[in-house]
């Protein structure tokens, strides 16, 4: 093949698989601690490890909420965290057939010479952190590119780059265990229009897949994490149909079957039209040879923040508005979904400009 | 879309999705008149246009065999010849549920500082003269990319010089109103093993779709024509199922599921190998978001050519055999096909040519 099939090649492709299992989705808890404090101050909680170490326990010992998760991903800090009662989050993860993830990319930097466009670091001992994580027992990874619509971008270095970074993550990663998350998220900031964002996130992930197949990565053993297709920020809103409809064609055009699922990020989208939108896209009648599924992070845990508050009188009200949105979440993937279920919390907005992780 | 949409755009997509219904497939009677002389005088045929035109003649007024063909490619000339009846081809086909199509590209050339790689010519007023075919009926174009295996082949440069042009020819092929099949065939000559056949396909099938995204070719509107994932010609052979396995997975690791169908060309496989392969890869249970079909010249025609042997009393008989092979391979489509179609004489043989050059 063209692809390399290292000695992890029949477990990768197994734990892809199984990340992909329909009815169920990816939790993004691996906010750095930088971004994690953002989320902690919205609650006015403070940013102590004793506070995160609490919100991820609130997450991870949800009643029944696991069942509707194949994967959650885990910042480095958390992945060798343990409940009050001393078991280590991992564990409580593996009992209940959700595989850790771990977030190993850096953050981005600037591009020098483009109009404030990134690439994404992390690579130095990249492979050495790969095999340690496998160790503690995570099975995936994820890292995050980024690139943004603007008069002249995205640049082809930009895309260029980013796609590279993600070939040469994704290969490490395979080649240490780790099912490689491949997100090359186009943001929504910005007046353009669906269209826009649809010949971008073709023209990207088209890069992408190139770059992956220079790479010799093993697409059966890889999940994509992309940005919906939408209006941007600045423009009129169009419904989950038409999301869908955008979406799943710019798929179509790039996406080789190969690839076992899709996990859509959330990008700034409230909880209630993230699930929405991936639950049109689950019903609409054309031909998708990969499942579409989640990756959420603030689109699975803003109200569960809100409701917690931080106080532990509250764990299981946040608890159980945890689990309607997984569940719901799950619905969706199976366009099942019949809406609803939400508070006004579900319904709003997670939109920041210029969102810095 | 990143894709430029023309304003044939739909009608693209309808015949493209049209020519991969399951249960047809293409017939290539494009031979130029260099390379049709050559089948010509294998059986002693003279190479002059009224036997050109017979030949053609007796392929597309099988009775019953245009049931089984969505579509058949053509020779310049061709597309405008007509029956001894008066009738044109084009109508014949038409009026049999066929699409016709034509090919417009120009040969091969080598690539200078390599060793025998080819780029293929043609771009020169292509625009205009497929506005020209368009008016005289045709509604798919084929253009045929070559690349090789050897010690250091195909090359980077080989690889792109060949997928730019696939683009650039099938961008304009769409804003002229014809379907391209985008043909990036990868020679069987060679030792190699399949694992190096699948290494380089699933190389060249990449980049040959970021060359379409990049000139913006609308790829419901497109049909792909590769090679079968096979060993070399001069390495043993393996079963029809191994070629299934390797095939497909190399094609779902590269074409996106918004390509229609897949047309396969039959290289030098005999006409019973290329029909038991195909038949294989649509009995595979995998994903397949595109049919899979053939696009056969030589796997269509060689018991028929011989059958003929350009005698007008052996036309019925040349006829069954044509008909034999389009309704084994349209079983082939549907992963029906049982082997036990009457082989006519040559539909065992193998047909590979060595450097075979069209």
């Amino acid at each position: 093949m063209s692809a390399f099939v290292g000695k992890y090649a029949e477990e990768l492709i197994k734990n892809a698989k199984y990340i992909a299992t329909p009815g169920k989705g990816i939790l993004a808890a691996d906010e750095s601690t930088g971004t994690i404090g953002k989320r902690l101050a919205g609650i006015n909680v403070e940013n102590i490890e004793s506070n995160r170490q609490a919100l991820r326990e609130l997450l991870f010992t949800s009643p029944n909420a696991l069942s509707f998760l194949s994967g959650v991903i885990l910042f480095e800090e958390t992945l060798y965290q343990k409940t009050s009662d001393g078991k280590p989050f991992v564990e409580v993860l593996q009992e209940n057939n959700v595989i850790p993830g771990i977030k190993v990319d850096k953050g981005t930097v600037e591009i020098a010479g483009t109009n404030g466009e990134t690439t994404t670091q992390g690579f130095d001992s990249l492979g050495a952190r790969c095999q340690q994580y496998y160790k503690a027992g995570a099975r995936f990874a994820k890292w995050r590119a980024v690139l943004k619509i603007g008069p002249n971008e995205p640049s082809e270095l930009s895309i260029q780059q980013n796609a590279e970074g993600l070939a040469r993550y994704s290969i490490i990663c395979q080649e240490n265990g780790l099912v490689p998350i491949v997100e090359p998220e186009v943001l929504t900031d910005g007046p353009h229009d669906i269209k826009k964002c649809a010949a971008v996130t073709e023209t990207v992930l088209a890069a992408v897949y190139k770059a992956l197949n220079d790479h010799h990565v093993l697409l059966e053993g890889t999940l994509l994490k992309p940005n919906m297709v939408t209006p941007g920020s600045d423009s009129p809103k169009v419904s989950p149909q038409v999301i869908a409809e955008y979406t799943v064609a710019a798929l179509r055009r790039t996406v080789p079957p190969a690839v076992p699922g899709i996990v859509f990020l959330s990008g700034g989208q409230s909880e209630e039209e993230a699930t929405l939108n991936l639950n049109a896209m689950n019903k609409l009648d054309v031909l998708k040879p990969w499942t579409l599924s989640f990756s959420f992070g603030r689109a699975l845990q803003q109200s569960t923040l809100k409701t917690w508050g931080g106080k532990k009188e509250n764990v299981g009200k946040g608890q159980q508005a945890f689990l309607l949105r997984c569940k719901a979440n799950s619905d969706a993937t199976l366009g099942k979904y019949t809406g609803g279920s939400a508070g006004g919390l579900a319904s709003e907005s997670l939109f920041v400009k210029g969102y810095k992780y | 879309m990143s894709c430029f949409i023309s304003k044939y755009a739909e009608e693209l997509a309808k015949n493209a999705a049209y020519i991969g219904t399951p249960g047809k497939g293409i017939l290539a009677a494009d031979e130029s008149t260099g390379t049709i002389g050559k089948r010509l005088s294998s059986i002693n045929v003279e190479n002059v246009e009224d036997n050109r035109r017979a030949l053609r003649e007796l392929l597309f007024t099988t009775p019953g065999a245009l049931q089984y063909l969505s579509g058949v490619i053509l020779f310049e000339e061709t597309l405008y010849q007509k029956a001894s009846s008066g009738k044109p081809f084009v109508e014949i086909l038409k009026e049999g549920g066929v699409l016709p199509g034509i090919k417009v590209d120009k040969g091969t050339v080598e690539l200078n500082g390599t060793n025998g790689e080819t780029f293929t010519q043609g771009l020169d007023g292509l625009a205009q003269r497929c506005q020209k075919y368009y008016e005289a009926g045709a509604r798919f174009a084929k253009w045929r990319a070559v690349l090789k295996i050897a010690v250091n082949e195909p090359t980077e440069l080989a690889i792109q010089e060949n997928a730019n042009g696939l683009a650039m020819y099938a961008a304009i092929c769409q804003q002229c109103g014809l379907v391209p099949i985008v043909e990036p065939e990868i020679l069987v000559d060679g030792p190699h093993d399949i694992k190096k056949c699948a290494e380089v396909t699933e190389r060249v099938l990449a980049a040959c779709y970021k060359a379409l995204n990049d000139h913006h070719v609308m790829l419901e509107g497109t049909l792909l024509k590769p090679n079968m994932v096979t060993p070399g010609s001069e390495s043993p052979k393996v079963a029809p199922e191994v070629i299934a396995e390797y095939t497909v997975r190399a094609l779902q690791r590269t074409v996106p599921a918004a390509v229609p169908a897949i047309v396969f060309l039959s290289g030098g496989q005999s006409e019973e190998e290329a029909t038991l392969n195909l038949n294989a890869m649509n009995k595979l249970k995998t994903k397949k978001p595109w049919s899979l079909s053939f696009s056969f010249g030589r796997a269509l025609q060689q018991s028929t050519l011989k059958a003929w042997a350009g005698k007008e009393e052996n036309v019925k008989k040349a006829q069954a055999a044509l008909l034999v092979r389009c309704k084994a391979n349209s079983e082939a489509t549907l992963g029906t096909y049982k082997g036990d179609a009457q082989l006519g004489e040559g539909a065992a043989e193998s047909l590979h040519v060595k450097d075979y050059k069209y």
